[in-house]
């Protein structure tokens, strides 16, 4: 079985993760919207993310919310959405509404003797969506943060 | 994916297929300059000199910061560099939630077997 994880961008304006686990499709997707069991894994702990709390109303046109806290953070991070498709067990479509560039993701699960192949496919709006997500997570951002963080210190030195 | 890599790799070879072009990314091998320095030293006009640094940054080769009426330009390959970068912090994430994903469906299987 390969069960490795791949990322990969596909074009301008989409990301596609995929992997394969040792269960069937019905199963992954139950795991994929129940909220106590979402929960268990959306949010790893090596990241330094937990959830603060998490509402599902999985059916086409329902929406969701997910707010986590993060160990760098005071403020916590929700995200949000409507679920555009629910095709039990294998297909999910949401959008991601914190952010106005947020991209549409498509899950699908497809299932083979008793593994099922979880492919996760953002659709950005445009290619200025998908590079600013990038740039703007990316460590190459931080200079330019502290940069910022610099002159205002200078500015603030220099007014005392 | 491969599809993709051929379009930026058509991007890239049509901006080097200029030799003004070739000769900004050398320049800008030496050090960062602005479209200002560039067309002077290319003689040409600013006009003409954002056109080829457009198409310069178009392919990622070269990229252009603006701070106050200045508008630098450094070679580019840092961006691709932090998308590999980015590309593979994401990857990390997706890996760390799907081995958790598969504990909680090995759980979900034991359940069932229990259950029958």
């Amino acid at each position: 079985m390969n069960n490795r994880t791949t990322v990969e961008r596909t074009s301008d304006r989409e990301l596609v993760a995929t992997r394969t686990l040792d269960g069937p499709a019905r199963l992954v997707f139950e795991a994929w919207t129940k909220p106590e069991l979402i929960m268990r894994w959306w949010a790893p702990k090596s990241f330094g993310i937990s959830f603060l709390s998490c509402e599902t109303d999985v059916r086409t046109g329902g929406s969701y919310r997910f707010v986590f806290g993060h160990a760098a953070s005071e403020q916590p991070m929700a995200f949000f959405g409507r679920y555009i498709e629910v095709t039990p067990p294998s297909r999910i479509v949401w959008t991601n509404e914190e952010d106005e560039d947020g991209a549409v993701t498509t899950v699908t699960f497809e299932e083979k003797d008793g593994k099922t192949r979880v492919v996760v496919h953002d659709l950005y709006p445009s290619k200025e969506a998908l590079d600013g997500a990038i740039a703007s997570e990316s460590t190459g951002a931080w200079p330019e943060q502290f940069e910022a963080l610099d002159d205002l210190l200078t500015t603030l030195g220099a007014s005392v | 994916m491969v599809q993709y890599i051929t379009t930026r790799l058509d991007a890239s070879f049509a901006a080097l297929s200029d030799a003004t072009r070739r000769g900004v990314l050398e320049r800008l091998g030496r050090s960062d300059a602005s479209i200002t320095e560039l067309a002077d030293k290319f003689h040409m006009t600013l006009t003409g000199m954002k056109k080829h640094v457009g198409v310069l940054e178009q392919a990622g080769l070269v990229a252009t910061e603006k701070v106050g009426r200045v508008r630098t330009c450094r070679l580019g390959l840092r961006r691709l560099e932090e998308e590999a970068a980015w590309i593979e912090g994401h990857r990390q994430l997706w890996d760390a939630r799907f081995d958790a994903l598969d504990k909680v469906v090995e759980e979900l299987k034991r359940k069932e077997k229990v259950d029958e």
